[in-house]
């Protein structure tokens, strides 16, 4: 897969390499400086695995000042940086440069202290996301946001993509959840934005940095909300004979004045996919299956999962099943939080991630299999419903380089498709290099350069991951590829 | 007189803002006026306001999903969606009335633009949390979006965020989207009588950090609770504390009895039905407590756990400042004695000490010419601040020095 055009690296970078390489050991002596093949190769790609770059060097510090000395250093010698979580990203926002730099922040994944009173925990962004929520299970409190990947997947790479996840239909995403951060800038500087305390003085700079995709600066700790659990929840799975009967379900259920704290779609090849991975008990006679989660005690649970099963009754399902235990639940939500990675048992995939205004879900996924059939490609589709936040799996053989560029060009014509009615390209996985250049379909030249003005204020000399979020032409000139 | 342009279409508004861009003239930026007393004084070559900007332009109720134009008054939007059974789950508070403007007269513009959030905030969020998209005009006259009319986006910058707050700084806003949810089928509130402060706030605190869902918590010092409390509790001249929950029916009668449970040691516990919990938290919402006087008024923002010890510090110098605790502790609206600097001394100690930020909500303005009405920034924000007021709006023409001096 090689149609996205990647920046050229910068020649006399490369050739300055080992003079690069002794002067960095000089900057943080006490740090290894990861440059030998193998060492470089585990963070050559993110989970666009179809772009790879070996990167000059990564560095995994330790404390916030290394990260400043290193970024210090970088600026003043023109060097690109990449900042690093785990790697998981679906976007390439993570993909490393020839002539640059990997800062990851793995190594910083302390959590630094949990306020109870005021519901707060203090960490260190190399923490990943479910480590936050298990730090502070055992006093009943959770941190809101759950991308899929939450077991590996760093608050770093969180905030550079303001994540979401299955329950932020309740709950919000990243930027509803974080109250304060660290951040290194380019130029060296440390500065604190925000706190314990809800909002901050003056402008809010916490949500110009959450979702700006690693290009503001490094955030090394955040101060995030943690909510106390409800005393229970529990899911249900609603299957119907079509998905417009599922997307209709689904309005109904919000103009009914229930938020169910995540209602979740899958269509039927995502469902038998995941059935065969996970044995979850999910019907599969049926053409769409709604997961639809509500919270409380067990009387309230009761009482609303008798509600939905009531509108839903209006959509004619075909099945209606309340888990009755623990377990069951577990199941249900293994099998969709596995639902990638099942999926990646079965077929190389490119996973989309649209959004749409809700109402617009029945002609959309019809147009989805249109796309995909017109390409000679399969497709699963799964997705967080009640915001419309479409994860359609466009399926291929990675293997295949006519496959491949027939999924991009599908993908690509999903996403416009998303934007033409009213939605955007990405809800949760960010920009990165993938949906650069469709971005001016869903923005005009005006729109874009406010945004790359920020840019150009915050990192004069692109060094921050240049080439992802903005087509490559809305670069000033001299770093267009 | 200052000349106010109202322009009805968002061309005629970015000629005339590229037309001052070019001649250097400032402008005031407002909706419909009723905050103008809020910050700096700007000394404006013209006032513009989005009042001619009017119309909700997309409302679905079972996209939860609403966008008007900027001057579209918050009452229309409110009316619009209660006929719906939905709201606003921010909570927006009503200023005006606290100001000697009218009640309800604000614009949905300036609730983004001042992210006016009520006592919902410590459950729902503030109004940053539920806004969408935008279509505004920056400095330079042009016209640009950002987000949309979808619940997730993350693509591009988040610049409705950046806007949120800024005060008409950055940029004028023409059109907003946001999100809307449906309102609750019963509100209760649980009322406790005369705690001292810092007990309210490790009850407070507690009653967060349960399973129901406690959808504001509140504690309004002993001489301000008229017009907000029902009158036999208000004429006890005591402190209230007050716990709202809000749900389906069933949901409510079973949270309220397990919280009374679990906040039993507290102290006798009153409880408000369906309406008038409604009508407590509608006063709250109208700052009530602030109507009817004219002394300076600080909002200042902390972590809530540290709430009581600030306002102790500052009344040590000023007994006569009272404060209502809303959102847990975590914002204070603290009614200063009329003092000539509204003691502004005492209220940034303490701040600096405990941790969070002070603006002067209300001052008159010799008071807000002569101090920082605005929490000041460190040095790294504040350079960021001034790099980001460049970036939107070059020449500095838009409601210059509101917030801080050259922003």
């Amino acid at each position: 897969m090689a149609h996205i055009q990647l920046l050229e690296p910068d020649i006399r970078i490369l050739r300055r390499r080992n003079s690069i390489l002794n002067a960095l050991r000089k900057v943080v002596p006490e740090l290894e400086i990861i440059s030998d093949e193998d060492g470089r190769r585990a963070f050559e790609s993110d989970a666009l695995t179809a772009y790879r770059q070996m990167p000059l060097a990564v560095v995994l510090p330790k404390t916030t000042e290394q990260v400043s000395r290193l970024l210090k250093f970088c600026r003043q010698n023109k060097i690109k940086v990449m900042a690093r979580g785990a790697g998981t990203s679906l976007s390439g926002g993570a993909l490393p440069y020839e002539d640059g730099i990997i800062i990851g922040v793995s190594r910083m994944n302390k959590l630094l202290s949990v306020d109870y009173k005021n519901r707060t925990a203090h960490v260190q962004t190399g923490i990943t996301n479910l480590g936050i929520s298990s730090a502070v299970q055992s006093r009943g409190f959770f941190y809101a946001p759950d991308p899929s990947s939450q077991l590996a997947c760093t608050l770093a790479g969180n905030i550079a993509m303001n994540s979401g996840g299955a329950h932020c239909l309740k709950y919000g995403v990243t930027t509803n959840n974080v109250l304060g951060v660290k951040v290194v800038l380019m130029s060296g500087e440390i500065i604190e934005i925000g706190g314990a305390h809800v909002d901050q003085p003056g402008y809010d700079l916490l949500g110009l940095i959450i979702g700006s995709e690693g290009q503001f600066g490094i955030v090394t700790e955040a101060t995030v909300r943690i909510l106390r659990s409800a005393e229970a929840a529990r899911p249900m799975l609603i299957g119907f004979g079509s998905s417009e009967a599922a997307g209709q379900c689904v309005a109904s259920i919000i103009a009914s004045g229930i938020i169910p704290v995540a209602l979740e779609f899958m269509d039927k090849p995502a469902i038998h996919v995941c059935e065969n991975f996970s044995h979850a008990g999910y019907p599969l006679d049926v053409e769409a299956l709604l997961i639809v989660e509500v919270e409380g005690s067990n009387e309230e649970i009761e009482s609303l999962l008798q509600k939905i099963v009531e509108i839903a009754e209006e959509f004619e399902p075909l099945v209606v099943r309340i888990s009755e235990s623990e377990e069951q639940s577990a199941a249900i939500w293994k099998g969709r939080k596995s639902a990638f990675g099942a999926i990646g048992q079965i077929s190389d995939y490119y996973c989309m991630d649209g959004t749409i205004p809700t109402g617009r879900l029945p002609e959309v996924l019809t147009k989805i299999s249109e796309i995909c059939s017109r390409y000679g490609l399969r497709v699963a589709n799964i997705f967080h419903a009640g915001d419309g936040n479409l994860h359609p799996l466009v399926l291929y053989d990675a293997n295949d380089p006519d496959e491949v560029e027939r999924a991009e060009l599908a993908g690509a014509e999903i996403l416009r498709y998303c934007v033409r009615v009213g939605g955007c390209l990405t809800g949760e996985h960010g920009v990165g290099i993938e949906k650069r250049d469709l971005m001016y379909d869903q923005f005009s030249k005006t729109d874009l350069a406010q945004q790359v003005r920020i840019k150009n204020m915050i990192d004069p000399d692109w060094l921050l991951n240049p080439g992802k979020v903005f087509p490559l032409a809305e670069l000033p000139d001299e770093l267009e590829g | 007189m200052v000349h106010v342009v109202r322009p009805s279409e968002e061309r005629e508004l970015s000629h005339f803002i590229a037309e001052a861009n070019d001649s250097g003239t400032p402008l005031e930026v407002r909706g419909a006026g009723t905050k103008k007393l809020i910050g700096r004084p700007i000394n404006a070559g013209a006032i513009i306001s989005s009042e001619s900007l009017n119309g909700i332009t997309l409302y679905e109720p079972s996209e939860l999903v609403l966008s008007a134009g900027a001057g579209t008054p918050l009452a229309d939007i409110e009316d619009l969606l209660a006929r719906h059974n939905q709201q606003l789950a921010f909570e927006p508070i009503d200023i005006g009335p606290a100001l000697g403007e009218q009640p309800n007269k604000g614009s949905i513009g300036a609730v983004f633009a001042t992210n006016l959030s009520g006592s919902r905030r410590i459950f729902s969020g503030s109004a940053r949390d539920h806004f969408l998209g935008m279509r505004a005009i920056n400095g330079r006259g042009e016209l640009f979006k950002s987000g949309g009319r979808v619940m997730k986006n993350v693509t591009g910058y988040d610049l409705c965020r950046a806007l949120t707050g800024s005060w008409g700084t950055l940029a004028f806003m023409t059109e907003v989207t946001m999100k809307v949810l449906p309102i609750n089928e019963e509100s209760a509130t649980l009322l406790f009588l005369g705690l001292p402060d810092d007990i309210a706030i490790d009850l407070m605190c507690d009653a967060m950090g349960t399973p129901f869902e406690v959808s504001a918590a509140s504690h309004i010092h002993h001489s301000l609770t008229a017009g907000i409390a029902p009158a036999e509790l208000a004429d006890r001249k005591r402190s209230i504390t007050a716990l709202r929950l809000e749900n389906f029916s069933r949901s409510v009668s079973y949270r309220k009895e397990r919280l009374k449970d679990a906040l039993r040691t507290y102290g006798e516990i009153e409880t408000l039905d369906n309406e008038s919990s409604c009508r407590f938290w509608s006063e709250m919402r109208s700052l009530r407590f602030l109507q009817g006087n004219h002394t300076p008024v600080w909002r200042i923002l902390t972590a809530p756990g540290n709430g009581a010890r600030l306002v102790h510090s500052i009344q040590a110098h000023h007994p006569e400042a009272r404060p209502v605790y809303d959102w847990s502790g975590g914002l204070i609206w603290l009614l200063m004695p009329a003092l000539s600097d509204a003691g502004i001394s005492e209220v940034r100690r303490a701040v600096g000490s405990h941790g969070g930020h002070a603006t002067l909500i209300r001052g008159d303005q010799t008071i807000r010419s002569s101090v920082d009405v605005f929490h000041p920034l460190d040095s790294g924000p504040m350079r960021i601040t001034q790099k980001l007021k460049k970036v939107f709006d070059p020449e500095g023409i838009l409601n210059p020095g509101r917030m801080y001096q050259g922003i």
